[in-house]
């Protein structure tokens, strides 16, 4: 089996207090650190799993500037054989659209039976990806999905749909498939992971390679535009209710009354 | 001048701190302290991601790095959390002595089972009567035909009863001092070896603190670690390169406490404010970020030093004495930031307290590192 999962590094904004910077269209990024969209290092996992039990070959894209490699290592440390790096100084500030269209024209051609991608990514979290480069290859697409099966041609997906109910799909090989976090645990990587592929120099190709033109990606390329970056304002603080039971009860009956809350 | 990890190390730091996140459990913790009990099963795990004796090389289970990668490794670690981290340090103990000077069929049996998970190693060196100055030993070794016949007590021992094995120092000649001592691989299970706790301690409850007594220990001559009469240089030589260890252990100890009192003066609120705004305390954020820093900067120098096959001892003891000292102050500032809540077992501090300090103790003592900076700065006068 052929697969290939693209794979993105984010901020990982869960341990820093988020700033605004002056531009007011990006964060203020000096104390973050980095690290695999938390989907994505799902979805690795995946492919990782259906080759230890199928066969095959796995390889990880990203698309990004020269420190987001680092993702792409990570991945080939934690077991992938191949990994791409799509870098071109063109590609800054290309919106999902532009995105798919590079990983599509690095793909194209490609013997590929299983194409994952992480459901969202943590920084953007719009989830255009993985669908914008199904109909670009014009492939049979599942997202959101909870368990991930491969059965000769067919892969037997269960996902997420409205109301937390399950539905179970059959796809045809090749496919892409978006991947939620939970469908399984993903390895650590490990110290000998990483010895392996500390030698190792990751192939990178940009926009004449891929045979783009460059006003097709980057912010040029870009359909949607970033306007505003704000923090949402604070709500207001809890609203204490004083007296004895029955006046709070009484109380807690008018606002909420107020309010429309019955 | 360069100063910044390479791909590799960054790399290794992630990981750790990925691993330490996954594993290392507050509730756990608690529970492995209260009960005295060793971390066995992230041990094992930890040995199966290869983060022990990761500066050991591939053949012996090791990935061919080195105390660089090893201090980062253990920084993360103790980071996360103070008592697992430090039960991480200790596992493959005194094991630089066997990679340095043990011979091909040694390191093939003693290195392997530390890296795959089969078995905790300890280092015992110090006796009752002979603590920082370990230039004449009570326990000896007298050679009886092809074996060598063990007599002799062997205190605070980490991971005693524990481990799989001992690297221990004796007294070969008994009238040639530190001339006359050998160092000797003994298998924890000889016969005549016994094994009593020396009470209760302040901090690293997860790890066992025994007393050794070896009396008519039988080992064969291969037991013999390095060269007959020269356990104590090869002693030394060792402590060079473990206070990295500890070097690292104290820094992530006084980074873990500080990372928590950080996060607590941004939201405790006194007197109408975040405590956190109060310049007295802002100030102390300030210093203690410094002490980090510093701290930081000389460990990892040392390592690399000892890494690029130019080992500095007075380095090496700077490093153990500084970040030892403000791993101490540090945890003690940070559980002072919290107040009351420093001081109660749930807010985590308090531990990583308890656990600093031990820093300026083992592995020779504040003072004695000390007396070996100092006999690198004046020199023979
Ligand atoms: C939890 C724990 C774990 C340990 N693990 C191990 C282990 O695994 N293996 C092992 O072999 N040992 C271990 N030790 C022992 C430790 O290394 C010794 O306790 C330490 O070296 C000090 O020796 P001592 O306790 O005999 O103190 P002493 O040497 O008696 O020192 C007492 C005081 O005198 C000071 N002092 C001594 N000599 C001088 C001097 N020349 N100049 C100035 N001041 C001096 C010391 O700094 C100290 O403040 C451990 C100890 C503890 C507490």
């Amino acid at each position: 089996m052929d697969i290939y999962v693209c794979i993105k590094r984010v901020a990982d904004t869960s341990e820093v207090d988020i700033e605004i910077d002056r531009t007011g269209l990006a964060l203020t990024e000096d104390d973050f650190s980095y690290d695999i969209n938390e989907w994505d290092n799902f979805a690795v996992e995946a492919a990782l799993q259906l080759k230890e039990e199928h066969g095959g070959k796995v390889t990880a894209l990203t698309v990004g500037i020269e420190d987001d490699e680092e993702v792409l290592r990570r991945a080939l440390a934690m077991g992938c054989d191949e990994a791409l790096h799509l870098s071109d100084p063109c590609f800054e500030g290309s919106d999902a659209w532009g995105i798919a269209q590079i990983l599509s024209a690095a793909l194209k051609g490609k013997p590929l039976d299983l194409l994952l991608f992480g459901t969202v990514s943590a920084d953007e979290g719009a989830g255009q990806t993985g669908g914008f480069v199904a109909g670009l290859l014009d492939l049979p697409m599942v997202s959101l999905a909870t368990s991930l099966k491969v059965n000769g041609s067919i892969a037997t997906v269960s996902h997420e749909v409205e109301g937390g109910l399950e539905r179970v799909r059959e796809l045809d090989l090749p496919a892409v498939v978006t991947v939620q976090t939970g469908i399984n645990e993903p390895r650590y990587v490990s110290i000998r992971g990483i010895r392996k592929v500390s030698g190792i120099e990751i192939p990178v190709s940009g926009v004449g390679d891929l045979g783009l033109d460059p006003n097709q990606v980057g912010a040029s390329g870009a359909r949607v535009k970033l306007e505003e970056l704000f923090l949402p304002p604070q709500g207001q603080s809890a609203q204490m209710l004083e007296g004895s039971d029955d006046e709070i009860i009484d109380k807690l009956l008018d606002l909420l009354q107020e309010n429309g809350g019955l | 001048m360069k100063f910044e990890l390479d791909k590799a190390q960054k790399d290794i730091q992630k990981a750790a701190k990925r691993f330490a996140k996954g594993e290392f459990d507050k509730e756990l913790a608690l529970e492995l302290e209260t009960t005295h009990t060793y971390p066995m099963d992230i041990w094992r795990k930890a040995c199966e991601e290869g983060f022990i004796g990761l500066h050991f090389p591939d053949q012996y289970g090791g990935s061919d790095f080195g105390q660089l990668e090893n201090v980062l490794v253990l920084e993360q670690f103790c980071q996360r959390d103070s008592g697992i981290g430090a039960a991480m340090l200790t596992a493959p103990f005194a094991c630089e002595i066997i990679l340095h000077h043990g011979t091909d069929e040694q390191k093939e049996k003693y290195l392997n089972q530390v890296t795959s998970g089969e078995a905790i190693s300890a280092g015992a060196f110090t006796e009752p009567a002979h603590g920082s100055d370990i230039t004449s030993m009570a326990t000896t070794a007298v050679k009886d035909g092809d074996e060598w016949l063990i007599n002799g007590v062997k205190t605070f021992i980490t991971n005693a009863g524990i481990c799989g094995f001992y690297v221990l120092l004796v007294q070969t000649d008994a009238e040639a001092g530190h001339k006359g001592q050998s160092m000797f691989i003994v298998d924890a299970d000889a016969p005549g070896i016994d094994v009593a706790s020396v009470g209760e301690k302040m901090g690293l409850k997860m790890i066992p603190t025994g007393e050794v007594s070896f009396k008519d220990v039988r080992v064969p001559a291969s037991s013999l670690l390095g060269v007959e009469n020269k356990g104590f240089y090869q002693v030394l030589q060792f402590f060079d390169e473990s206070r990295l260890g500890v070097a690292a252990q104290a820094l992530g100890t006084a980074q873990g406490a500080f990372d928590r009192a950080v996060e607590y003066v941004k939201g405790r609120e006194q007197f109408g404010q975040k405590i956190g705004k109060f310049q007295a305390l802002q100030h102390k954020i300030a210093e203690m970020a410094t002490q980090l820093e510093l701290a930081r900067l000389i460990t990892y120098k040392a390592a690399w030093l000892a890494d690029n096959k130019k080992p500095d001892a007075k380095l090496s003891a700077m490093a153990k004495y500084y970040a030892g000292k403000i791993a101490s102050e540090v945890a003690s500032e940070s559980m002072q930031l919290l107040g009351g809540y420093g001081y109660i077992t749930e807010f985590e501090v308090e531990r990583f307290y308890r656990d600093a300090r031990i820093t300026e103790i083992y592995e020779g003592t504040r003072e004695i590192q000390k007396n070996i900076i100092a006999g690198h700065v004046l020199g023979r006068f």
